[in-house]
């Protein structure tokens, strides 16, 4: 069920391996996990994970609640312990190529009320460059305002954040990944909780990073969206389920298995998997009335 | 009674005004980050925590100077912080509750040491109790050296440190994804909160800490939207309320400092609470009488209007009579408010009594420009 | 009850006991519900009551000084909840806005015009229980200590109140919104509990002064709560521990020649300390051990996931081994040997030949299976 690339030989048989740092694991690949284990208090959140993402996809990961897409981000990012399995990017080790990924965390993730201006927050994204101590400067403020730009929220650069709404909110933390300028970013729902126009506009510059040659792997968490958007898929419940490019992965077996047990199929999510060839939802079968997929699955 | 220029040239008072400023200024700048990462209490925790510390320090170095006791201070506050950690994160115990265990026991073991010490006799333990309250007399020159030293060394870390601080208070989990050690800064931020208790024992006292580390930065919060300005304003918020709390006790000896001081402190917040533009409720209240200052005119030119063209005269002038029946009594401040703008212009009336009203050219284009507005469908 | 009266020590003991368990009983709902320091806050600011009410009728023992520090407590909490709810200063910091400054206004005030009475600040904050026999009322024919009588007193408002009142406050406690939604009032019953807290502290301050009584008020029911799950065993596992704490501070406090209230507050704290670490369910050992049983478990299961993912594959050969373990798990050497071996031994694994290609036993491959499809079993 899963995409791997084989190897011809075990990886610790090969001359000069082991431990030694310098050697690439799989570095035409922008992600590469394998045996990724993380678990809490022992029971485990993600289990013997193996994925891969190629360069330059707009990948989403899709999964129930519980079912550890927040922790696989995070764990990519080193922010939590894992218990076994290794994490390459662009084939080094993870925890040493920080400085080429660019994060975009939940948006509930952070205190909107601090004394901060929507410039300054995308100026911490380039804290990362500058270092310790270092503060930035014009250079920085001017990286930041074209970020805000880009984004459609210049007019918004002195505005205090608490007075911003969701959609802008989410739009400032996208800012703050793109000053990044990394080459992977990893994003944890950012659509969710936006309105419309927003989503479009976000989902216009995800595509835009693509074609820049970057790498898009996002927590999603609309089942209906999902293969309109992108182009790579992710299914996640503990366990990959299927990966790969969006076509092949987003059947409704998959999907089945994916959230366990019987789901009720929206009639629009069941017509938006009668697609044609190239993954595209005909037009209408798009939106059904209420939230996303999973309110319809049956848990 | 001395006057004011005797007390202030004395070297006691000198002495304590310094301390004052110092104390002051520290716990703004520390306490905006514990306020903001939501360690208000914890910094009660910590203070209450300094008795047994204070207790400890006296016990092991057999002396009241300042030294030992902040030491005992600071590593029985670390402690307790730790010990608060210890019971949020391994056990069922919220934060509040973890809080309140170690803030309660800590003080009580202090208590237990503190009646140890008094009922021992030992020697100099005589007034270990000013800490509960503060006693700015009792400063010495070499307390204030050491309470200069420690605030260098806090001021120096938040000026040298700033943007890691910023960052890892506003977004932690961002920063762990930029590969900074999250944890170690944040350990360091809450010990500096601790550094800040220590220092303001001797002014403040134990009990009343709490205040100087909140109100500051509570206050110096109303008036800015910059992380910047807020420290700022929290350390001279500080420093203002240490001064005039000192002033103030030096003046009339027999007050204790730290009752004083926090009084000043909160009192700053309070007006800061009131006062401040758009967060201060009287500027909220002001906002809210000028928007329906601003609704009110509007209707009342929109009526006038009408009236005229109900007329067929858009000269025509209505009684001062008919405009109060539909507005009240508010109808003659917004009529002055109007002839002011230009808008309206008071005439004796050709036939009938009173004041009468009409609009000037420039009140009939904002009338009608209101009325389109209004039949459009979309609210002035 | 004469006798007992002529027993200094008991009385001492039973004034401690009495303070915790009024104090306890009334805590249980305030930590369950997150409002703990809302008792540190109330313990200080019924100074300004008690002052106030000194200053208006010039008696120190008025009897409206209840009154008074209900009046100051609720005010407290009132305002705090206020300031907290404008959203121009979070909760926590509301909380510690608000207590200090009423508390350095009644400082302020004793300085000023109460310094030769008894209503010393450093006595209010640290009480002194030797002292109870010190003021004594007659009850018919005896003569009783007043602290005795005034917190035998709360004692049973308090056991009433939390006794007539239980269903209530446990659903306001537990889901405040759907007691609202039932009628049920929880905010009134919320600032009931905070009323007969600021009565209790009134009570107490005589006896063991302001913080002590704050001790009280939330270390025994935290620490039941570390013990249980069930709302009554935490009411009298607070109790109880209350008492045991007067019992074991008194007599330390007699040798060691310390603060009578003080030894029994800190001796609350040393048992949820016992509780913490030795409780049998939620105890930081019980749970280590716990884990440690788990940790176990889990790596068999991705001992055995292992094995069965790649069970059919051409890599079996290299796959299914010990040093591939090492490579992918990151186990280390012992560790795999003695993970595998407890497979082994739970009849999930067998190895052959000795020592080199691991197999899944049948059982070891349901298990798998279970681990990996949870929902074949639906």
């Amino acid at each position: 069920m899963t995409v791997h690339s084989e190897p011809v030989q075990a990886p610790w048989d090969r001359a000069g391996a082991g431990s030694s740092v310098d050697v690439e694991h799989e570095p035409s690949l922008a992600l590469h996990i394998e045996d990724l284990t993380v678990s809490y208090e022992y029971r485990p959140v993600l289990w013997d994970i193996d994925l891969d993402i190629p360069p330059g996809v707009l990948g989403a990961v899709v999964g129930p609640n519980g079912a550890g897409k927040s922790t696989l981000i995070k764990a990519i990012l080193g922010m939590v312990p894992v218990a076994a399995g290794h994490i390459y990017v662009f084939g080094r080790p993870h925890h040493r190529q920080l400085s080429r990924i660019g994060y975009v965390p939940q948006r509930t993730s952070v205190d909107w009320d601090f004394p901060t201006t929507a410039l300054d927050v995308v100026m911490m994204g380039l804290y990362g460059k500058l270092g310790w101590i270092r503060r930035p400067g014009k250079a920085e403020r001017q990286k930041a305002l074209e970020a805000l730009e880009h984004v459609g929220m210049a007019p918004y650069a002195h505005r205090q954040i608490s007075q911003l709404s969701g959609g802008q909110q989410q739009r400032v933390f996208l800012a703050r990944a793109l000053v990044q300028d990394a080459d992977l970013y990893l994003m944890d729902e950012p659509m969710a909780g936006v309105d419309a126009t927003t989503e479009r506009h976000i989902i216009g510059l995800l595509k835009e990073l693509r074609s820049r040659g970057k790498t898009v792997l996002v927590v999603h968490h609309d089942l209906q969206t999902v293969s309109q958007y992108f182009d790579w898929l992710v299914l996640l419940n503990v366990r990959i389920i299927a990966q790969g490019p969006m076509h092949e992965v987003y059947t409704l077996d998959n999907l089945r298995h994916t959230y366990g047990g019987q789901i009720r199929l929206l009639q629009g999510l069941a017509g938006a998997l009668a697609t044609d060839g190239d993954g595209e939802a005909k037009p209408g079968d798009g939106r059904s009335a209420g939230d996303g997929g999973a309110a319809a699955l049956g848990r | 009674m001395e006057t004011v220029w005797d007390v202030l040239t004395d070297f006691t008072v000198r002495n304590a005004l310094l301390g004052a400023l110092l104390l002051g200024t520290l716990s703004g700048v520390l306490g905006t980050f514990a306020v903001l990462r939501e360690q208000s209490l914890l910094g009660d925790a910590l203070s209450h925590a300094a008795l047994p510390g204070i207790c400890i320090g006296f016990l092991v170095a057999g002396s009241r100077q300042l030294w030992p006791l902040a030491l005992g201070a600071l590593v029985v506050g670390a402690a307790a912080a730790w010990c608060v950690l210890l019971l949020t994160r391994h056990s069922r115990l919220k934060s509040d509750a973890s809080v309140g265990v170690v803030l309660s026991t800590f003080f009580a073991g202090g208590t237990v040491l503190l009646t140890y010490i008094q009922n021992q006799q030992l020697p100099g333990q005589a007034g270990l109790d000013s800490f509960l309250f503060g006693q700015a007399a009792a400063m010495l020159p070499s307390d204030l050296w050491a309470m200069g030293a420690v605030a260098a060394v806090g001021i120096g870390l938040v000026l040298v440190f700033w943007k890691e601080f910023k960052l890892v208070t506003f977004d932690p989990g961002f920063a762990r994804s930029l590969g900074w050690p999250v944890r170690l800064l944040e350990g360091v931020l809450t010990s500096m909160i601790a550094l800040a208790v220590v220092i303001g024992l001797q002014m403040v006292g134990v009990v009343l800490m709490v205040a100087l580390i909140i109100a500051p930065a509570a206050a110096a919060r109303q008036w800015t939207q910059r992380l910047e300005t807020m420290v700022l304003l929290a350390a001279l918020f500080g420093a203002a309320s240490g001064a005039a709390g000192t002033l103030v006790s030096l003046v009339r000896p027999g007050l204790a400092t730290g009752p004083l001081i926090v009084l000043c402190a909160t009192g700053i917040a309070a007006l800061s609470l009131l006062l401040a533009p758009r967060r201060g409720v009287v500027w909220r209240a002001v906002q809210r009488r000028r928007t329906r200052a601003e609704v009110e005119s509007g209707r009342v030119l929109v009526d006038l209007l009408q009236l005229a063209r109900a007329h067929g005269d858009e000269n025509y002038a209505s009684a001062q009579g008919m405009i109060n029946a539909v507005y009240g009594a508010d109808a003659q401040a917004t009529l002055v408010r109007l002839e002011k703008e230009g808008l309206v212009r008071p005439v004796a009336p050709e036939h009938g009594t009173g004041r009468h009203w009409h609009l000037t050219p420039a009140g009939q284009e904002a009338a009608r420009r209101l009325l389109e507005g209004r039949r459009d469908g979309r609210e002035e | 009850m004469g006798a007992f009266l002529d027993n200094v020590d008991l009385v001492i003991i039973a004034i401690g006991a009495l303070v915790g368990i009024s104090a306890s009983l009334l805590g249980t709902f305030l930590v369950l519900r997150g409002a703990s320091l809302y008792s540190d806050a109330i313990s200080h600011s019924i100074l300004l009551g008690i002052v106030l009410v000194y200053l208006i009728s010039g008696d120190v023992h008025s009897p409206y000084q209840v009154v008074g520090a209900a009046l100051a407590g609720l005010a407290t909490v009132y305002l705090s909840e206020l300031l907290g709810a404008s959203k121009r200063v979070k909760q926590d910091a509301a909380i510690g806005l608000v207590f200090p400054a009423l508390f350095a206004l009644a400082v302020l005030l004793i300085n000023l015009y109460a310094r030769d009475v008894h209503l010393d600040e450093h006595a209010v904050l640290l009480g002194e229980l030797a002292f109870a026999w010190l003021d004594v009322v007659p009850v018919g024919s005896l003569e009783v200590p007043r602290s005795l009588l005034t917190m035998g007193i709360i004692t049973v408002v308090n056991a009433l109140f939390v006794t007539l009142f239980y269903k209530e406050l446990k659903l306001a406690v537990f889901d405040a919104g759907l007691a609202h939604a039932l009628g049920l009032k929880p905010r009134l019953l919320f600032y009931a509990l905070l009323l007969l807290t600021s009565v209790t502290a009134v009570g107490a301050f005589d006896a063991v002064g302001a913080i002590l009584f704050v001790t009280f008020v939330i270390v025994p029911p935290a620490a039941a709560y570390l013990l249980t799950d069930r709302l009554w065993l935490v009411l009298l596992g607070g109790c109880l521990i209350a008492v045991m704490s007067s019992v074991l501070g008194f007599h330390a406090a007699m040798y060691l020649d310390v603060s009578i209230g003080g030894m029994m507050a800190t001796i609350t704290g040393l048992l949820l300390a016992l509780a913490f670490l030795a409780g049998p369910r939620y105890g930081l050992i019980a749970r280590f051990l716990r884990l440690r049983q788990q940790r176990v478990q889990a790596h068999v299961r991705m001992l055995l996931v292992h094995l069965y993912t790649h069970e059919h594959e051409a890599e079996a050969e290299m796959e299914n081994v010990p040093r591939a373990l090492e490579h992918h798990l990151r186990w280390s050497p012992r560790l795999s040997r003695a993970v595998t071996a407890i497979a082994q031994q739970q009849g999930l694994i067998t190895v052959e030949p000795a020592g080199q290609r691991l197999h899944l036993t049948e059982q070891g491959r349901r298990m798998a299976q279970e681990v990996l499809e949870p929902w074949r079993r639906i």
